[in-house]
């Protein structure tokens, strides 16, 4: 049955789980059978009473019933059986424990070894703990009592001698004397003997709870086996049978146990009997942990280490991990992803074919009946429809199979709830992996499109950090009315157009928006009506069209909200037009660049925006400008040729003078060294020092040479707008098309790796000169010659391993940093505190301001409420 | 009109304002005109207000994800050289994971010495004192040694001219050779600065060599533990002034040293400050290296995040490390602890124990499936849908 949560809280909820170690009697009582067959089926295929698959412990298999409640595969939930131990045998897990426990007390009259009085005080001291609740201090007070007891050479209670106990890992413990020699082995028998005969309050000063894990309770007299549905087995398509290695283990313990029985009843001599013995205690060590130092686990029969109970829970892939910390979820669809310019950035465009399969539970009302009503007639196949009618009695009747729909939307009305096609506007939560910040994980509204992609704004990329080189998204359905307001409210991309990690905007215009902002503001941009009613139409501009003619200023203050702003524009094609000037949502002067509405940044126009007039107003802004923006550049025609990478011969030859010149000082700085004749820079090794020379000297060749190139690129050099204006590149990325690439490098070093002496065959060994390691004084453009096409390549094969070693571990240090804090949180006094109520601080980052609505970090945005009251009172004296 | 800013202050300090706050605003308003001054400050009342954080929000995850996200972006590079070629630091990725690891020494300690008086104005001064902070090994001035496994003896090889920039005779490093036990020292060459030291006892070349390990650390000056000193320059108001960089650190016996202005003294090494100063001044020193390592790699991160994990990591008044060690293992919560690492050894304890997890926490919910009492969940806020009739809706 669907569990829908449609208009009731929860009833029940777990407050607490508490800990515990199953007694024996425990395990008898919840056992249903006692195991004593090793085998599964028989002959013909149906499971052996007393056998691992009895069919009291549940049945898997579909017509099958349950032999203890009648259940059928599904409804049955299992039942434990049991094993009943010839003799006892320690459980691997708590062999610290036990060996903890043996240590502290007197193995004739079980009491700790500390005299009466201390033992009085250890109990008034642990009573204080709990009291005042620092488990903290538990630990180490448990640790206290073992270490302090365990002194004892006597017992104070009867006097016995007491001897030091030791554990041979993994299971064996004995007694030994004060130069560690063994006097006596202690049987799992005598360890539970011994362990019985402590007192309940004592066993409490050790750190046990006797009422729920007695000590003696840990050496196995009766084995509780999981039930069929915890260990199913598996049909391979051959008909085979295959066994869970859960199954397998048991089978091993059961067949162990029944030989020991049998020894024993036969009175077999102590030897034999104790190997039996010792091969149980193998089993059922390997049965709970198949990973243990010092014995060798079991395996398959192809030589495959069994999967045992422990190895089930650890691990990335163990339960907790991989089952507990992380499920699998329903209502959820992932496919590639691909850009769409022309829808908002807080919409999603998702294919028919996902729309027709993840449903929308709607409630059934007086006024959304007839457009349900419609949409069950249209039924599972036809878009938009529905897959499944929950009626008022919770039953859910699925579309597919009702064949007079009509009929069912008839009875349709109030306590029915639709489960309809995701439609336009629904709200979807949108995840990109690796989900590494909030922005990870938005709330977007649905647009149905054809085609089998999910399709986003590109403004959105950078939170989600995609591209469209193949990435892929998921998208999921909110099942409640509560998730569906929580996402309204604080998911969708508007919402997170503002980062905490550093009080900015995280999206905002980027690449063309950039260039085209830039070629729409700058100052010659004048546009006729007819241009400036296209673009104003793409902004969705409503008002009057007066002029005949608008410069780009004009026009891209009409899609500006009523703000005032100054700042200063990242380009310096036009020093000019630097200075950006809005008063009252005019562009006065300046042109508008990464720096205004860019992204990954702080304090721009597009982040007082969104502060001043509201995150809606501000999503509305960044649409309707990147639509308008879109459409000049297809107008602009903004592209890049090949020729503009071109540099006339007169700088090709300036720029080869001075890398020549530096080449020559480098060889300069070679041969001082190598006549003695450099000078040790403080701290360093004459090596160093050349190295350090040579590198600067290169550096300097490559900056020198991008200036004169820069010299020369025209203004209108797509390219140069594009660096210049922070839309894509910087003008490095220029300099190398067009002048030298420069030095590469490895681990931060000019390349020396290779052949003996020399990086590669075409240079004499020895030779510390420019281009024998790693100078390229090509460009791309011209090309690169073969050795400083290798260079080139080594270098940036290490940033592709640089990258992928970063990822490792960067992603482990955020993992342990989110274990580490995802307790803490502000309470209603203002305190950051952990889960367990610890304040781990008086006043969130000591000012109580949230990042996210902080001003770039700064929590009270002075200049701004300065410039605010001072233009009321300059209002006032013109009123 | 003091009294009227005295009048001001007052308002915003009941208000709730920081104090960092209330001086940046009193200061502003000093500047404006009075007949704005009671409309600026209600101003600024509402704009910090409007700015707070909200009960319930998990900053622990929002600060987790502020230093994680960007950590992807650093670079891996162990050793750059920042400004000062000569000193090598950890920086980037491995030291970010170097502090918030807590090891107890950084694998590359450093200090930065202020100078005080004199000394910080006159460069020649402040070489005096690396020349005394900076230790000097006899194995700085060994060019070469022979292990002589006949004789039983060591046979060092001086470099004189390093000796003498160093200020160093061939007697001083006989003396201080003097000092290693079962032995005798012989300066055979002060020509060429040979010194033989002959081992008395019983030898082997096991012994030797660890003699030889011996020899080449004793110490001839300087401070233990400071490999390098070197001195910088920096421009300040009014001229010039001098301070020291050191690669290794000594915290305590730096300040000692006469011409350091020992307030000033800063070291990397949080448990060394930790030791010397407390567990407030490793907090500090937490929060600078970490604002450093991410400023130096050009990422920006609010200073409140870093805060937050300097305090998760300190409020015990001990460095706990971010990970199994320190807080996850303090967690009272058993699923807590287990959905994180080592999950069996948990449970064990946990049982044998008869704990009790009070599902408080966040990964504690997650396993069980349920809402966590943080955020908009801090409050049970549902959604009931009723009939019209008013007859809630049955199911």
């Amino acid at each position: 049955m669907m569990a829908f949560r449609l208009g009731s809280p929860p009833r029940y909820y777990i407050k607490s789980i508490k800990f515990g170690v199953l007694s024996p009697e425990m395990v008898r009582k919840m056992s249903v059978v006692s195991l004593t067959v090793p085998d599964t089926y028989d002959e013909d295929g149906s499971p052996m009473p007393f056998g691992l698959m009895d069919r009291r412990m549940g049945t898997l298999e579909p017509g099958q019933r349950c032999e203890t409640c009648d259940g059928r595969s599904g409804e049955c939930p299992g039942h434990f059986g049991h094993i009943e131990l010839a003799l006892p045998v320690i459980h691997v897990g708590f062999t610290k424990h036990i060996y903890n426990a043996l240590r502290a007390t007197c193995s004739k009259c079980g009491r700790i070894t500390l005299s009466d009085e201390v033992i009085e005080k250890k109990r008034r001291l642990l009573e204080y703990i709990k009291r005042t609740g620092n488990y903290l201090r538990e630990t180490g007070f448990y640790e206290k009592v073992i270490k302090e007891a365990a002194k004892a050479t006597k017992c104070p209670h009867c006097g016995a001698k007491k001897d030091k106990v030791k554990l041979e890992k993994p299971t064996t413990f004995y007694l030994v004397d004060e130069r560690n020699k063994p006097i006596k082995h202690l049987s799992p028998k005598d360890v539970r003997e011994w362990l019985e005969k402590i007192p309940d309050g004592d066993v409490r000063l050790i750190g046990f709870d006797p009422e729920v894990a007695r000590p003696e309770w840990m050496v196995i007299t009766v084995l509780p086996v999981p039930p069929i549905s915890v260990r199913p087995s598996i049909t391979l398509e051959s008909g085979e049978r295959s066994e869970d290695d859960l199954t397998h283990k048991l089978g091993d313990i059961v067949r162990t146990n029944e030989k020991l029985k049998s020894t024993i009843e036969a009175g077999s001599p102590q030897m034999i009997i104790d190997e039996h013995w010792n091969l149980l205690q193998y089993h059922i060590s390997t049965y709970f942990d198949n990973e243990l130092a010092g014995i060798s686990p079991a395996v398959h029969r192809s030589g495959r280490p069994l999967k045992t109970l422990a190895q089930r829970l650890k691990g990335k892939d163990g339960r907790f991990r991989n089952n507990l910390s992380g499920k699998r979820v329903d209502f959820s669809a992932r496919t590639v992803i691909s850009p769409d310019p022309y829808i908002s950035i807080n919409e999603v465009g998702v294919p028919v074919e996902v729309a027709k399969i993840l449903t929308v539970p709607e409630p059934v009302t007086e006024h959304n009946i007839d457009a349900l009503r419609q949409l069950v007639i249209n039924g599972p196949e036809k878009y938009p429809g529905a897959n499944y009618i929950i009626r008022p009695d919770g039953r859910a009747v699925d579309l597919r199979f009702v064949r007079d729909r009509e009929a069912m939307a008839e009875r349709l009305g109030p306590g029915y709830i639709v489960e309809r096609h995701l439609m336009d506007g629904d709200l979807v939560l949108f995840n990109r992996q690796p989900s590494l910040h909030r922005m990870s994980m938005m709330a977007h509204h649905v647009k149905v499109l054809p085609y089998k992609t999910f399709r986003i704004n590109p403004i959105v990329c950078p939170p989600y950090n995609a591209d469209f080189d193949g990435d892929e998204m998921n998208l999921h359905v909110p099942q409640s009315k509560e998730a569906w307001a929580e996402m309204k409210i604080i998911m969708r991309v508007q919402e997170q157009m503002l980062t905490p990690r550093y009080g900015g905007v995280i999206v905002g215009a980027l690449h063309d928006y950039i260039s085209s902002a830039y070629l729409l503001t700058r100052r010659q941009t004048k546009l006729d009506r007819f241009k400036a009613a296209l673009i104003l139409g793409m902004a969705n501009y409503k008002g009057p069209l007066e002029k005949s003619e608008y410069t780009g200023k004009e026009l891209f203050s009409l899609v500006l909200p009523k703000v005032d702003y100054e700042g200063e524009a990242l380009m310096d094609i036009d020093p000019e037009d630097r200075k950006v000037v809005i008063k009252e949502g005019k562009l006065i002067s300046g042109v508008i660049d990464h720096n205004a509405i860019g992204d990954q940044k702080s304090k721009t126009l597009l982040h007082k925006i969104i502060l001043q007039e509201g995150a809606e107003k501000g999503r509305e802004f960044l649409d309707n400008l990147s639509w308008m923006l879109l459409m000049f550049l297809d107008m602009y025609g903004f592209t890049m040729g090949l020729d503009e990478e071109d540099l006339p011969e007169d700088a090709k030859k300036e720029i080869k003078k001075v890398i020549d010149r530096h080449i020559k000082k480098v060889n300069e700085y070679i041969q001082m060294y190598r006549e003695g004749k450099l000078e040790r820079e403080p701290g360093a090794t004459l090596e160093e020092t050349l190295e350090q020379k040579i590198i600067s000297e290169l550096n300097m060749a490559r900056d020198e040479s991008g200036k004169i190139a820069e010299r020369y690129f025209l203004p209108n050099n797509s390219v140069l707008i594009t660096a210049k204006t922070g839309a894509r590149g910087k003008m490095l990325n220029l300099t190398q098309m067009t002048a030298c690439i420069g030095q590469q490098t490895i681990r931060g070093e000019r390349i020396r790796r290779g052949y003996l002496n020399r990086t590669l065959p075409h240079f004499k060994p020895g030779d510390l000169g420019a281009e024998a390691r790693g100078f390229i004084k090509s460009n791309y453009k011209e090309g690169l010659r073969p050795t400083e096409f290798f260079f080139h390549a080594m270098s940036g094969r290490e940033g592709l391993v640089d990258t992928a070693v970063r990822t490792s571990q960067s992603g482990y240090m955020q993992r342990r940093l989110i274990n580490a804090l995802l307790d803490l949180h502000v309470e209603y006094d203002g305190t950051v505190q952990s889960a367990e109520g610890f304040i781990i601080q008086y006043l969130y980052g000591e000012d109580g301001i949230d990042p996210t609505r902080s001003v770039g970090g700064d929590p009270v945005d002075f200049d701004e409420i300065e410039r605010r009251v001072l233009k009321e009172i300059e209002v006032k004296a013109s009123a | 009109m003091p009294e009227d800013l005295e009048r001001y202050r007052r308002v915003m300090e009941n208000a709730g304002l920081p104090p960092k706050i209330v001086e940046e605003a009193l200061r502003r308003l000093e500047k404006l005109p009075r007949e704005v001054w009671g409309r600026f400050v209600e101003e600024v009342i509402k704009d910090y207000e409007s700015r707070l954080v909200e009960p319930g929000e998990v900053v622990g995850v929002v600060a987790a994800q502020s230093m994680g996200e960007p950590s992807t972006q650093m670079t891996l590079r162990t050793f750059h050289y920042v400004g000062i070629r000569e000193l090598n630091v950890t920086l980037g990725l491995p030291r970010l994971i170097e502090l918030v690891d807590a090891r107890s020494k950084p694998s590359t300690p450093m200090m930065r010495i202020p100078l005080k008086g004199e000394y910080a104005k006159n460069e020649e001064l402040a070489k005096q004192v690396v020349k005394e902070i900076e230790e000097l090994l006899v194995g700085d001035l060994t060019v070469r040694y022979e292990i002589d496994p006949f004789e039983g003896q060591v046979i060092l090889y001086i470099d004189l001219e390093q000796a003498e920039r160093r200020d160093v005779g061939l007697e001083d490093i006989v003396k201080a050779l003097k000092k290693v036990r079962n032995t005798d020292v012989f300066l055979d060459d002060p020509e060429k600065g040979i010194i033989r030291v002959v081992y008395l006892e019983e030898f082997s070349y096991v012994k030797l060599r660890q003699l030889k390990d011996k020899i080449l650390s004793v110490r001839l000056k300087g401070i233990p533990g400071i490999r390098r000193a070197i001195v910088k320059k920096r421009s300040t108001g009014d001229g010039i002034e001098y301070y020291i960089l050191t690669e290794g650190s000594n915290i305590r016996a730096v300040m000692k040293v006469p011409g350091v202005d020992a307030r000033g003294v800063r070291s990397n090494d949080v448990f060394e400050v930790y030791r010397e100063f407390g567990i407030e001044a490793a907090r500090q020193v937490l929060i600078d290296e970490i604002v450093g390592v991410l400023r130096e790699q050009g990422l920006d991160v609010d200073i409140r995040h870093i805060i937050l994990l300097a305090d998760a990591m300190t409020f015990t008044g001990r460095i706990r490390q971010i990970g199994r060690h320190g807080i996850v293992k303090d967690k009272k919560s058993v699923f807590a602890r287990a959905a994180f690492e080592v999950v069996t050894t948990h449970l064990y304890n946990a049982s044998a124990r008869g704990e009790v997890d009070d599902l408080r926490g966040v990964a504690e919910n997650i396993i069980v499936g349920q809402p966590m009492p943080y955020g908009t969940a801090t409050l049970g806020a549902y959604f009931y849908m009723r009939e019209p009739r008013g007859k809630q809706v049955k199911r």
